[in-house]
């Protein structure tokens, strides 16, 4: 084995296959292949099953610190185990099924939802050489699994035989179906400018620095900007979390679809919630800020995988801190903000993306003007639509306060 | 490879195949996704991987979203979702047109004459089907999204109807 320390082919950066081939090595080649796959499996589930403990942990923790509280501190050292009380928390409850429930509808739910929300990560490239799937249409892939979800939210609310749990899960696929407009349409521009549908092509569309300091990342172009924060906007609202946690609003409604559930399966859809957000969280960075790739040339002696592990660790910190600082929309405004903010404008964007992908060859000094008309693009539409929809509301007054 | 054929293909058959004979509205529906995520699976097999990822996102995703939705919004209750034929002539009726459809598919399948590809099939890659998509078949797609765009203008212009809400009142 050769040990040569350049980047793209460290031993760091090659660590975990190296570990995964020695585990694997002694097995005949087609066991070898299913073992491999196992393996990944495995480790996907297990990153993915600590990254949501940790989360929880951490979570509580950071609202703890923004609201001036101590947050868990019971639990072991600074509170530190407990994600692990809460499991055994939930595992030890009693499960309750109504008695008028529909029983199989009920038990699946969960299990549909949790099975949806884990195949997205099939897809996603956590390093150089760390793409458990290699699919020629990996992005169709993992929103596919992804649209998946709305049917176990449906099955959750009708099931219990509750009209209130029924009703919830209407505004809350009243929500996912609106919020999946912006979301499909946000990332058409990467695709544009990627042509490509495979994640590892997305990734290495956007490799190299344009004067060696600023990266090709899709966020740094004003189509591929909008279309990150309008990708966000949405992701937020698709995972179900503050200001868009609506569909189960714990303070409200009793966390609406989720009524009837109890004791771990209750666990397993915050589960899955988690899982729908470090998905989502993934595909941004995979898509908008350049995957594994490091920021700054020098920096690429850093192994891939933990530039995408922190690149993933600021955007769900940035959802934490989202939770923390904004109250819950209404159901009206929510679904306004949806239909006549978002939706128009990813739509416009898509013809600021054709004209940025028109204009790539510009020579000199026209880049500016294609710069300036590319940010007019964008800006424009914004403050126009954003003026209309604030327009005759007045800024609140606290006349009490 | 051929087991895996037949496993699909009895999954899609029997979810279908329960979902007529479930009398509860909701669990039919339900089995019938399940028997579109069946023919995902299929596409799968056959080396489609786009049209599979499509099939889950339109028809799991979407469809199956309009399927329950009317069948929630037009039934009155929960007693009220197991169904039967209201009379002998409707039912007649529905078999009549059950049957013309089936015909009509069954005999466009038999007269198509499928001719495999020389040298086993190819698998087609998402670019190539996009410059096909949008190259020599644009016009059919246009007309699509012509047809699909008007349907959805339809479909705001039932929603909204003739009544004026009374203006919000504003804070």
């Amino acid at each position: 084995m050769s040990l040569s320390w350049a980047a793209g082919d460290s031993v760091l950066e090659r660590a975990p296959l190296i570990v995964r081939d020695a585990l694997t090595r002694a097995l005949p080649e087609p066991w070898r292949w299913l073992a491999n796959s196992l393996l990944a499996i495995l480790v996907i589930i297990g990153l993915a099953g600590g990254l949501f403990a940790g989360l929880t942990l951490v979570e509580r923790k950071l609202l703890g610190r923004v609201q001036n509280r101590p947050g868990p501190n019971r639990a072991g050292p600074g509170g530190i185990f407990q994600p692990i009380a809460d499991g055994i928390k939930m595992l030890t409850k009693e499960d309750i099924v109504p008695r008028a429930a529909d029983r199989v509808l009920h038990f699946a739910a969960p299990v549909v939802l949790l099975a949806f929300s884990i195949l997205p990560f099939a897809v996603i490239p956590y390093g150089r050489r760390l793409v458990p799937v290699e699919l020629d249409a990996g992005v169709l892939y993992f929103f596919a699994a992804g649209a998946a979800t709305e049917l176990a939210v449906f099955m959750a609310g009708w099931a219990g035989h509750n009209k209130y749990s029924l009703l919830a899960a209407m505004r809350s696929l009243a929500q996912l179906i609106s919020y999946e407009l912006p979301l499909l349409l946000s990332f058409v521009p990467v695709i544009l400018f990627a042509g490509t549908l495979s994640t590892t092509g997305i990734v290495a569309a956007q490799a190299g620095w344009k004067w060696g300091w600023i990266p090709h990342w899709h966020v740094f172009s004003p189509a591929g900007f909008a279309g990150f924060v309008i990708f966000m906007i949405a992701a937020l609202a698709e995972s179900n979390r503050s200001p868009f946690d609506l569909p189960e609003a714990e303070s409200e409604l009793i966390a609406g679809h989720l009524t009837e559930y109890s004791g771990f399966k209750y666990a397993l859809f915050f589960m899955a919630e988690y899982f729908g957000m470090i998905a989502l969280s993934a595909m941004a960075v995979t898509l908008f800020l350049g995957g594994w790739q490091a920021p700054l040339p020098f920096l690429a002696v850093i192994p891939s995988y933990v530039w995408f592990a922190a690149k993933l660790g600021g955007l769900l910190l940035g959802f934490l801190w989202i939770r923390a600082t904004f109250p819950r929309l209404r159901l009206d405004q929510l679904m306004r903000f949806a239909w006549k903010f978002l939706v128009p404008l990813a739509l416009l964007n898509l013809g600021t993306a054709a004209f940025w992908a028109a204009t790539f060859e510009w020579p000199g000094a026209l880049q500016l003007v294609r710069w300036a008309l590319a940010v007019g693009l964008v800006v424009g539409p914004f403050v126009l639509l954003g003026r209309r929809l604030g327009a005759g509301y007045a800024p609140r007054t606290y006349r009490y306060a | 490879m051929n087991l895996a054929l037949v496993l699909i293909a009895l999954l899609t058959l029997a979810s279908a195949g329960v979902a007529l004979a479930r009398p509860n509205l909701i669990h039919s529906a339900l089995l019938l996704i399940a028997s579109w995520m069946g023919i995902a699976a299929f596409y799968l097999w056959a080396g489609a991987e786009f049209i599979a990822f499509a099939q889950v996102l339109v028809y799991v995703g979407a469809v199956s979203m309009v399927v329950l939705f009317a069948v929630l919004l037009t039934r009155r209750s929960r007693a009220d979702l197991a169904v039967g034929p209201a009379s002998a002539g409707r039912a007649a009726g529905a078999l009549l047109a059950g049957g013309a459809v089936l015909a009509v598919l069954a005999h466009a399948v038999i007269a198509t004459p499928l001719t495999a590809a020389p040298g086993g099939p190819r698998s087609v890659t998402v670019r190539e089907l996009g410059l096909e998509l949008l190259g020599p078949h644009a016009a059919a797609l246009l007309a699509v999204g012509l047809i699909l765009t008007l349907a959805l203008l339809g479909a705001v212009l039932l929603a909204a109807g003739e009544r004026r809400e009374p203006e919000e009142p504003r804070p």
